[in-house]
């Protein structure tokens, strides 16, 4: 018996090892490696798989391991791109140019938001906040569900007398970068005393690794808030808030309202294409939301590599943008595609 | 012919004893090595604050200051308190095991508890944020706090995470491994000691007496390699400890561990004294499980010595 199931076991190794040997030596010029952000990640690995039943030789491996590790990889050289939700700094990018003897690019692929979720029994309808509501609260200054800050805004709404449990990403994530980024925006004291970053001291509250361990968080426990990323609020079935923009309009976080965020940012968008679009002008634009991008060095030195990765991008920004709904991200505006586009055709191999 | 075996056994044992002097070594050189490095690695954030990264319970990655405190306080009041609840759930299962039930029965039992460690610890984490978490806050945390609200350990906002929370989910996790050594070590004692206690008119409980107290440095050992375990869980603690860089007397609130700051920073750290001060934060680790792991040993020296 033992023998019999030893040998079983044997003829299984012996056959998955065959079957790996045959892969690296069918496919030309090898296995495309990227790493970055894992905001992206659902809409990348549908791309990617999309792409190779168009390409078959188009064999890319992505692995979401944070931005900054996209960063890092890309400027190591690697990987043969990498990804991030918040755009590379000026220092970052000097770095990785002269480290390579290369100039980086940034391409926007989609548009990701970030929502306030909460949950308050009692209160099943979306709740309006304020800028100063949602800086009150996560600086402490905000204890309370009834606070006058948030009732004044909710009319018709009655909130309860109970303390407000803030939570928030522990880990050093895109998401926090956006968050942050928006709150130091409309909120000097956010500013000076906790900051813009991936990874910040936040005053008050408690911790969640990852999206799913906010959401887990605010779902299990009762009169909490936190913010995540539509999709995790969408797929648990959680409330989100609608959030007042510049113009004082109160807006819910969905595909229309990112675009327009992108839209009116559009005159102000640099030549690099590196560009924060929270708290964005006009009277649609819901405020807590990023573009994020794809990093690679123009001139690529394996031309086979070089290539794919450039018809995928075309690709990618045109037919790939289509996947981006179901996937809970928005679509680029039409003329972000076009400088994208620009930027693509530079690459060179 | 007994010498003739003997000796051309000789080469053999010469080279097999050198391969395993090697294995040995590899081992011992490893642990040097990963020292040396993070040590290396840590050298700007040691430069930086020296020992007061140690005592600063500072950590604002905006601002650079670091220190690591909080975490090192999370660390060992989690797994201590972890093996704590465990130990003597721990020798209960195993005196049951081993002392009491028919092995028809303890089989099964055996292989369900060893099913329990198998399970892998983003599946403990899991579970605790989304069953367990609310059971703490609603069942557990009120009955603790109105039977022992007096007690500063108990005091406080009850969030269902925090302190308590962890060190439990890490009793649950060490219990295998503590009550798995402790049944073997009872098992190992002759089965003519405890004969020779009944035959003397020892009732069943002293009889068990005395086998626990002839355990008692095995018992030790499983303990030592199950806190060895709760210091460095990473997953199931991050996802219930709450995971804020703070000191406080109550059990409730939330708190951070070592392992915990590691993974979840280590992987978007930008700035170089981030990076040195979360290798320094791993060194620290290290040398906490060194210190712990001595100190064990030096009990169980103590204990068996005396026995």
């Amino acid at each position: 018996m033992l023998k019999l199931i030893f040998s079983i076991i044997l003829s299984i190794a012996l056959i998955s090892c065959g079957e790996k040997k045959d892969v690296s030596v069918n496919k030309p010029g090898g296995q495309i490696n990227g790493a970055g952000a894992s905001f992206p990640y659902p809409i990348y690995s549908k791309w990617f798989n999309e792409y190779a039943k168009i390409n078959k030789d188009a064999k890319i491996n992505y692995q979401s391991i944070g931005s900054g590790g996209g960063i890092k990889q890309i400027t190591e050289g690697t990987v043969d791109f990498g990804a991030t939700d918040s755009p590379m700094s000026n220092e970052e990018i000097e770095k990785a140019n002269t480290k390579n003897n290369n100039s980086i690019i940034h391409i926007p692929t989609v548009i990701g938001s970030v929502v306030m979720t909460y949950n308050v029994p009692g209160i099943d309808k979306n709740i309006n906040l304020s800028p100063e509501a949602i800086t009150g609260i996560y600086l402490g200054t905000i204890k309370k569900w009834n606070d006058p800050l948030i009732t004044k805004e909710n009319p018709g709404t009655v909130f309860p007398d109970k303390e407000i449990i803030v939570c928030y990403r522990t880990d050093g994530s895109g998401t926090t970068y956006v968050f942050t980024d928006y709150m130091g925006k409309v909120s000097e004291e956010w500013k000076t005393k906790v900051g813009v970053a991936k990874d910040v001291r936040f005053p008050v509250g408690q911790g969640g690794k990852g999206n799913e361990g906010v959401t887990g968080l605010v779902k299990q426990l009762e009169f909490s808030i936190g913010y995540v990323e539509l999709i995790y609020a969408l797929q648990n079935k959680l409330k989100y808030a609608n959030i007042k923009n510049q113009e004082g309009q109160y807006i819910a976080p969905n595909l229309e309202s990112l675009t327009k965020a992108a839209e009116q940012s559009l005159t102000e968008m640099p030549a690099d294409m590196r560009q924060s679009i929270t708290n964005a002008k006009g009277k649609d634009s819901y405020p807590i939301s990023s573009y994020t991008y794809l990093l690679i060095f123009e001139k690529q030195k394996d031309a086979f590599k070089g290539k794919t990765l450039k018809e995928f991008m075309i690709w990618a920004l045109g037919e790939g943008e289509k996947f981006a709904k179901d996937l809970g991200y928005a679509p680029l505006p039409p003329e972000v595609i076009g400088k994208a586009l620009e930027k693509v055709n530079k690459i060179s191999f | 012919m007994v010498k003739e075996i003997k000796s051309r056994k000789k080469l053999g044992d010469i080279i097999f004893e050198n391969i395993t002097l090697i294995f040995a070594f590899i081992i011992v050189g490893l642990v040097f090595y990963i020292a040396y490095e993070m040590f290396i690695d840590s050298s700007e954030s040691r430069d930086r604050f020296g020992f007061g990264f140690i005592f600063s319970s500072d950590w604002n990655p905006v601002k650079e200051e670091f220190g690591a405190l909080p975490f090192v306080f999370g660390t060992i009041v989690s797994s201590m308190l972890a093996l704590l609840i465990s130990l003597p759930i721990s020798i209960g299962v195993a005196i049951f095991l081993s002392e009491i039930v028919h092995k028809s029965v303890r089989t099964p039992i055996s292989f369900l508890i060893e099913i329990l460690a198998a399970i892998p610890s983003i599946i403990y984490g899991f579970w605790g944020i989304f069953v367990f978490a609310p059971f703490m806050r609603n069942t557990v945390q009120p009955m603790l706090q109105s039977t022992f609200g007096f007690l500063p350990f108990f005091k406080g906002s009850m969030y269902g995470t925090g302190l308590l929370t962890a060190s439990i989910i890490l009793a649950i996790m060490i219990t295998p491994i503590i009550s798995a050594i402790t049944r073997d070590v009872l098992k190992a004692i002759p089965v003519s000691q405890r004969d020779a206690a009944y035959a003397l008119g020892a009732t069943k409980w002293e009889a068990i007496k005395m086998a626990l107290l002839n355990a008692r440095s095995g018992i030790l050992g499983g303990a030592v390699l199950g806190l060895g375990r709760a210091i460095g869980e990473t997953m199931a603690v991050t996802m219930v400890i709450g995971n804020k860089a703070q000191i406080k007397a109550s059990l409730f609130e939330p708190a951070y561990s070592m392992a915990s700051v590691i993974a979840n920073e280590f992987a978007e750290a930008s700035g170089s004294l981030h990076i040195s001060s979360l290798i320094e934060v791993g060194l620290i680790l290290f040398g906490v499980t060194f210190i712990i792991n001595s100190m064990a040993r030096l009990l169980i020296y103590s204990v068996t010595r005396k026995a």
